[in-house]
């Protein structure tokens, strides 16, 4: 593996994201702020507790994974796209970068930005809330392994957008959508039966909470299938992700 | 010897059934400086984004100095640098930024594409604007970067497609002479497409023409002109006579009331030309070339791609 083109990749894709700042790394702050003190401070008091524990204390696990999927999947979504649109991916392309080095560059530039904004995050909700963290290594992992999952998925959107427009489809009506049905606000035992299994069709229930679990040791679902869907996902979106590349689908002629 | 490109039997139909490429052959000598010319649309860019990857071929092979494109990519194409057609940096980024990353993709660390970028970027006048964003640069600057960017693995086949597109004549003669000077102080091979045939008919000792997907000429510059055994020179006079004047052994038109042009055949000199307007009272002011005699050629091969180039 030519690690000194993953490195190079990696180091771009940090510049383009820290020079941005304002669109990138603020943005979720000052959101992830306002849930804290609209569904938190003002509605979550009303709520009571979820769970057996805080409203705000329990949707943080959720409103940090949220973050980190937007960001991850966002960051390689516009800057592959932008590659693309501007044709910047032939500098790729001529050189002798194999596909899996892209693919990892790319990825490893996603998950730093996801997860240096699910720090950010982590940080604004300090201020609202005594974390917790009950099991540092599934926080970690699952933190980890959900965002390279989304900024693969990130890859195969730009891959496919033709247009601007495309690279904001999936964020807007696939992704949001997922999130917030994704037990972010809410158990899902507290949904009729039947809902629950339909929301247990939604693979971000599982990241949640897991990643929940390792906040406050508390899941609506086995950690070890959230562990195993998730593996799943990256393992089949990765080899498609591979397929598209080598193929060349949506960059060459 | 090794060739430093070798294409035989290249074939692209584009999904929308459009036959780009026919079947070209191609070899191109190491040290060489090899022009690659044709009209818009005769398929030279398929086939340069064919050798750089950029475009998937349907049938063929491509060698770079040996290593074949299916079987050792990594390989051709360390050996290849591009300078393409139109600007595909990322806008947003800075011009030591872009040639740096463009080392790394080559597995140059950060540390020696420093070093290695700055003579680069001296000697392309473009060292004062290695911190400025590649979009806050003049056209002109923006080739130079593309340059650049395509020199700084020291690739030892250049592929420049048409590098002085849209600049300036000064700008355009400084190129020419930082191209000749790669190729024979740094043996680099480079083929060049142009749409300025002076520019080809200057730098480049063998030529390929492609027309309509196929290779219409394939010799050396020398051979190629050698073919063109008449030339046209456009005189201007003090004043021509009401008539058409006539010069024996010569085709003369007559462009307005004080300019003619005649057909010389290669052999036949002009001083008999000067001869017969002499004797008819006609004094010649001035006199050029019609027209560029690659141009010529180049104009008759491509309308004509399975005719003789000759008149």
């Amino acid at each position: 593996m030519n690690l000194v083109a993953f490195q190079t990749i990696v180091i771009k894709e940090i510049t383009r994201w820290t020079r941005i700042w304002t669109q990138t790394l603020l943005p979720p702050a000052i959101t992830m702020t306002l849930y804290f003190v609209i569904f938190g401070n003002l509605i979550g008091s009303r709520v009571g507790e979820m769970d057996g524990f805080g409203y705000m204390e329990y949707i943080v696990p959720g409103l940090i994974m949220m973050s980190v999927i937007t960001n991850s999947y966002g960051n390689v979504v516009s800057s592959f796209f932008s590659s693309k649109y501007q044709r910047s991916i032939e500098e790729m392309m001529v050189s002798p970068v194999s596909n899996w080095v892209i693919l990892a560059g790319y990825v490893g530039g996603g998950v730093l930005r996801g997860l240096f904004t699910g720090l950010i995050v982590t940080i604004v909700a300090s201020f609202f809330v005594d974390l917790q963290i009950h099991n540092f290594w599934v926080v970690i992992s699952v933190v980890l392994l959900t965002s390279i999952l989304f900024a693969i998925g990130g890859l195969i959107n730009a891959v496919f957008a033709k247009k601007f427009d495309d690279v904001a489809i999936v964020p807007t009506f696939i992704l949001t959508p997922l999130t917030y049905l994704g037990g972010v606000f809410y158990s899902i035992s507290l949904l009729p039966e039947f809902w629950q299994g339909v929301s247990k069709l939604n693979p971000i229930i599982y990241m949640v909470n897991a990643f929940r679990f390792g906040f406050l040791g508390k899941s609506d679902i086995q950690i070890g299938i959230a562990f195993a869907i998730i593996l799943v996902f990256i393992a089949i979106l990765t080899s498609f992700a591979m397929y598209l590349l080598n193929r060349g689908i949506g960059l060459r002629a | 010897m090794t060739k430093a490109l070798s294409i035989k039997d290249l074939y692209k139909t584009y999904d929308n059934g459009t036959q780009a490429l026919k079947g070209i052959n191609l070899e191109v000598e190491q040290g060489d400086f090899f022009a690659l010319l044709g009209p818009n649309g005769a398929g030279k860019s398929t086939a340069i984004g064919i050798i750089c990857s950029l475009v998937n071929k349907s049938s063929g092979q491509v060698e770079v100095f040996g290593h074949d494109i299916d079987k050792n990519l990594a390989a051709a194409k360390t050996q290849l640098g591009l300078v393409p057609q139109e600007f595909n940096f990322n806008m947003f980024e800075g011009v030591e930024q872009i040639i740096v990353q463009q080392a790394g993709y080559y597995g140059i660390s950060r540390k020696e594409a420093k070093k290695r970028a700055q003579p680069l970027l001296e000697q392309l006048g473009l060292w004062d604007k290695r911190d400025a964003q590649s979009r806050e640069l003049s056209g002109g600057m923006k080739r130079r970067l593309m340059i650049a960017r395509g020199l700084i693995h020291e690739p030892k086949l250049l592929i420049l497609d048409e590098p002085t597109a849209g600049v300036d004549i000064e700008l355009r003669r400084s190129m020419w002479e930082f191209m000749q000077e790669l190729n024979r102080e740094k043996k680099t091979t480079i083929v060049l497409t142009t749409h300025y045939l002076e520019e080809a008919e200057s730098l480049c000792r063998n030529i390929a023409i492609i027309n309509h997907g196929e290779i219409a000429e394939n010799t050396s510059m020398k051979a190629l002109l050698a073919k063109l055994d008449l030339e046209t020179f456009v005189l201007d006079t003090t004043g021509l006579p009401a008539t058409m004047p006539k010069i024996n052994g010569y085709d003369v038109r007559v462009r307005d009331e004080t300019c003619i042009e005649v057909d010389v055949h290669k052999g036949d000199g002009v001083n008999g030309v000067f001869e017969e307007l002499s004797k008819q009272g006609i004094t010649v002011l001035s006199m050029r070339n019609k027209a560029n005699r690659l141009e010529e050629l180049f104009v008759r091969l491509v309308e004509n791609p399975h005719g003789e180039a000759k008149s």
